[in-house]
């Protein structure tokens, strides 16, 4: 209880992925957002108008939500990782400070002009508002990406005199290969997440015959965009990650599908137990080669077990880390599956009539929040015990002077506001939900700002 | 070089206090300056536009921070760590108490989020101030580079240190009460109708506790850190942002009484900016002070990145920085004029 380390590593875990869960919306959103928008001014027809108006509602709250949740972010690395603060800043300090100055001034300046600003600003300079955003939010995550992507595989650094890190080449840092490959990976993950959101209030709204107009337009938006960035996020982005992982993360690669033993023709499990005090996985159902094939695009590679690596390299939690990974993978899958199913039907112009479907897709919402948690938990605990890879342990990386019930009573604090805020979110989202969409009384010409 | 990075981050810091300080000033009153719904809504719809990107000049400083000084982020949040959340966790509920309330048209809902709003603003400012209250009495950096203080102790300004002690306390109410003068000349400058009225009222009520409240804090510093005004009498930068404090002061009570509004609240800016720049402009080259030997103390020049991490931050750094200066310069210009409380679904 006393170990602050653990607490600290628990109020981060905790408090990032709560964040997690609006910004995966809201980025999703803005690209949806305008997509639609560019269809209202191209047709002048008010369902794309009013459905784009109901979802910038949802954004709005969801927006909120997530710059509150967000401002603790950034202060936590100081607060419970000084002396990683204090080791890296040199680094990440570019990339963070990047954020707030290119994107969140940005994001902040449009917002109000998205949420409140449609009839002052008349449709196409509320598109632009809606592109800024857009822009705004995915320069966002850029920055963010690439921070972490410095955490996983450090590029563009060099030691300073004093001993910490500073930056030595910023393309590099900011082009690494890594950043690239999980940057496509998490944001066309949030775009299945808007997508299968929009697709679930469509199919509530048509399984309750209200507002079929907008209905069809979220439901036909949702599915397309969901069907395309389900498969984006498996092929080619969720492989290209893989492949990274296997190359600069072996012992992580290894710890993700419970390998202990080294070989060819390397299985993937698709079940199974991995039973760390033992070294083995237990009662596994596996595809054999597909791990070397995932790993290094040949189904006969040898691919390292954990055997091959001293225990003091090995991801701290192998459990979790194997459940995450595999939760992710077999989600994603099976969103695939309900995407492509969706998708069909709705060519086939048999989705409405398909009740069954629109019920599975109105219950599916929750499942891409589930797996891109996951995705991030896999993420993260793979590059335990490292801070920064292969420079800084987790362990040296924490603020020195925080008691740990200091650390406990931060993350309660956390727990209990989030619980409420939660609880108050969901109650307003539900009201929008329930009310549907709004129409605008358009003036005959917009107002001239 | 590092002395540029310092002044980036106080000016940072300085533009945060004066433009989130307005919006903390307009929330912590306005249950006093504004009564009915309508009236709220004017108040704010006068800080909807602004606050949430002021709120990005508080991560902006961080950033700088992150980048320029991460030993004194790193030592200074950790540090503090119960008065920061305690600080973030007001600024969350802020937040949220602006976003939701606009959600529901029902009395009590309202009434709850407008209270929440006026406590969640008057917190901030009283923990700004005793941070930087904590900064300028020192606090028992050792030679780890690290430190931990309770909350309180004894409550005075000595061995034991707490965060809370007379002198920070002094200088969180100082805080509050010169953002909360900051916030009516601000609300009397965009609204009308009662809501000016009152705004200004209220400046006029906090204007002389706000000058009381100055010297008192000014005297304690003195008798803390009389270095710190050797200091200033020699640094000629330092001298002329206590006179452009000094101005300010003036400027805000003459356009408060000649309602010049705009005056006034330009007035309270450069009141606010003067001390600031003031105080850090005499602290430098000291960031965290030491109370166990001046020589642990974290400055600009033993704490800060590497001379090469510095360069490459001013690569892009004034870029973006003049970019964030545009939309600010943008809003101001979309929302010229008065506000005024906005149809249903149509503003907060």
């Amino acid at each position: 209880m006393s170990d602050p380390l653990f607490w600290h590593r628990v109020q981060f875990g905790f408090t990032i992925a709560y964040h997690y869960l609006f910004p995966q919306l809201t980025m999703g959103l803005a690209l949806l957002i305008v997509v639609l928008k560019v269809q209202a001014v191209r047709t002048d027809e008010a369902r794309y108008a009013d459905a784009a108006r109901f979802w910038v509602r949802v954004f709005g709250l969801n927006f909120a939500m997530g710059v509150v949740t967000g401002v603790p972010m950034e202060f936590q690395f100081g607060t419970n990782w000084a002396r990683f603060s204090h080791y890296a800043g040199g680094v990440i300090g570019q990339t963070l400070a990047m954020e707030g100055i290119f994107a969140f001034f940005l994001e902040s300046s449009v917002l109000a002009l998205l949420v409140f600003g449609e009839r002052r600003l008349g449709p196409k300079r509320h598109l632009a508002a809606a592109v800024a955003l857009f822009v705004g939010s995915w320069l966002s995550g850029y920055f963010i990406v690439t921070t972490n992507a410095f955490m996983q595989n450090p590029v563009g650094h060099s030691t300073a005199p004093d001993g910490t890190l500073q930056i030595a080449n910023l393309a590099a840092y900011l082009g690494n290969p890594w950043a690239l490959a999980q940057y496509a990976h998490t944001m066309m993950a949030a775009v299945v997440t808007g997508s299968f959101v929009m697709a679930a209030v469509g199919a509530f709204w048509l399984l309750r015959k209200e507002h079929l107009e907008v209905a069809r337009v979220s439901l036909r938006t949702g599915v397309i965009a969901g069907l395309l960035s389900s498969l984006l996020v498996a092929m080619p982005t969720g492989h290209m990650q893989g492949q990274l992982v296997a190359t600069h993360q072996k012992v992580a690669l290894a710890a993700m599908e419970g390998r202990f033993e080294s070989g060819p023709m390397a299985p993937i499990a698709m079940i199974g137990q991995p039973n760390v005090a033992e070294r083995r996985l237990d009662n596994p159902i596996a595809i054999p080669g597909v791990l070397s094939y995932i790993a290094y695009g040949d189904f006969s590679k040898n691919v390292k077990g954990l055997n091959e690596f001293p225990e003091d390299l090995w991801p701290t939690n192998i459990e979790l880390l194997y459940y995450a990974f595999h939760i992710m993978v077999g989600l994603g899958t099976l969103l695939i599956g309900l995407a492509a199913l969706a998708g069909l039907q709705l060519a086939r112009g048999k989705l409405e009539a398909s009740r069954p479907l629109l019920w599975l897709l109105m219950l599916a919402f929750p499942f891409p929040y589930i797996a891109t948690t996951a995705g991030w938990m896999t993420a993260e605990l793979g590059r335990q015990p490292w801070l920064v890879y292969n420079l800084l342990r987790t362990a040296d990386g924490s603020s020195p002077t925080v008691h740990g019930g200091s650390a406990l009573f931060t993350l309660i604090g956390f727990a209990g506001l989030y619980f409420v805020l939660g609880l108050l979110f969901l109650f307003l989202i539900a009201r929008e939900v329930g009310h549907g969409p709004r129409s605008l009384d358009r003036p005959a010409t917009p107002v001239v700002l | 070089m590092n002395a540029l990075w310092f002044a980036l981050a106080s000016v940072l810091l300085a533009g945060y206090v004066i433009l989130d300080g307005f919006d903390f000033g307009a929330g912590a009153l306005h249950l006093f300056v504004a009564k009915s719904d309508r009236e709220r809504r004017e108040v704010l719809a006068a800080i909807g536009p602004y606050w949430d990107g002021n709120e990005v000049w508080l991560l902006a400083a961080g950033g700088v921070l992150f980048l320029a000084f991460p030993k004194v982020l790193g030592a200074g949040l950790s540090g503090l760590y119960l008065p920061v959340f305690f600080l973030l966790w007001a600024l969350i509920l802020r937040g949220i108490a602006i976003e939701f309330r606009s959600h529901m048209e029902d009395a009590m809902w309202r009434g709850l989020w407008d209270v929440v709003f006026s406590f969640a603003s008057a917190l901030p400012p009283v923990l700004l101030g005793a941070a930087l209250g904590n900064l300028l009495r020192g606090v028992p950096l050792d030679a780890s580079g690290y430190f931990a203080t309770p909350l309180w102790t004894d409550f005075r300004a000595s061995v034991p240190f707490g965060v809370l002690d007379g002198y920070t306390v002094l200088v969180g109410v100082l805080a509050l009460v010169a953002l909360a003068h900051h916030g009516a000349l601000f609300l009397a400058w965009k609204t009308e109708s009662e809501v000016h009225e009152r705004s200004r009222k209220a400046a006029a009520r906090l204007f002389v506790p706000l000058i009381a409240l100055w010297l008192a804090a000014t005297w304690a510093t003195f008798a803390l850190r009389p270095d710190l005004f050797e200091n200033l009498a020699g640094r000629p930068l330092a001298i002329l942002a206590a006179l452009l404090g000094v101005a300010g002061l003036v400027g805000a009570f003459l356009g408060r009484r000649r309602e010049r509004p705009l005056l006034a609240f330009v007035g309270s800016s450069a009141f606010l900016l003067g001390i600031l720049v003031a105080t850090v402009a005499s602290s430098y080259p000291v960031m965290i002070r030491s109370t166990l030997d001046p020589a642990l103390s974290l400055t600009a020049l033993n704490a800060a990145s590497s001379a090469q991490s510095l360069r490459t931050g001013l690569l892009w750094w004034p870029f973006g920085f003049a970019l964030a200066l545009g939309y600010l310069a943008l809003l101001l210009f979309i929302h010229r004029g008065k506000a005024r409380a906005p149809a249903e679904g149509e503003g907060y």
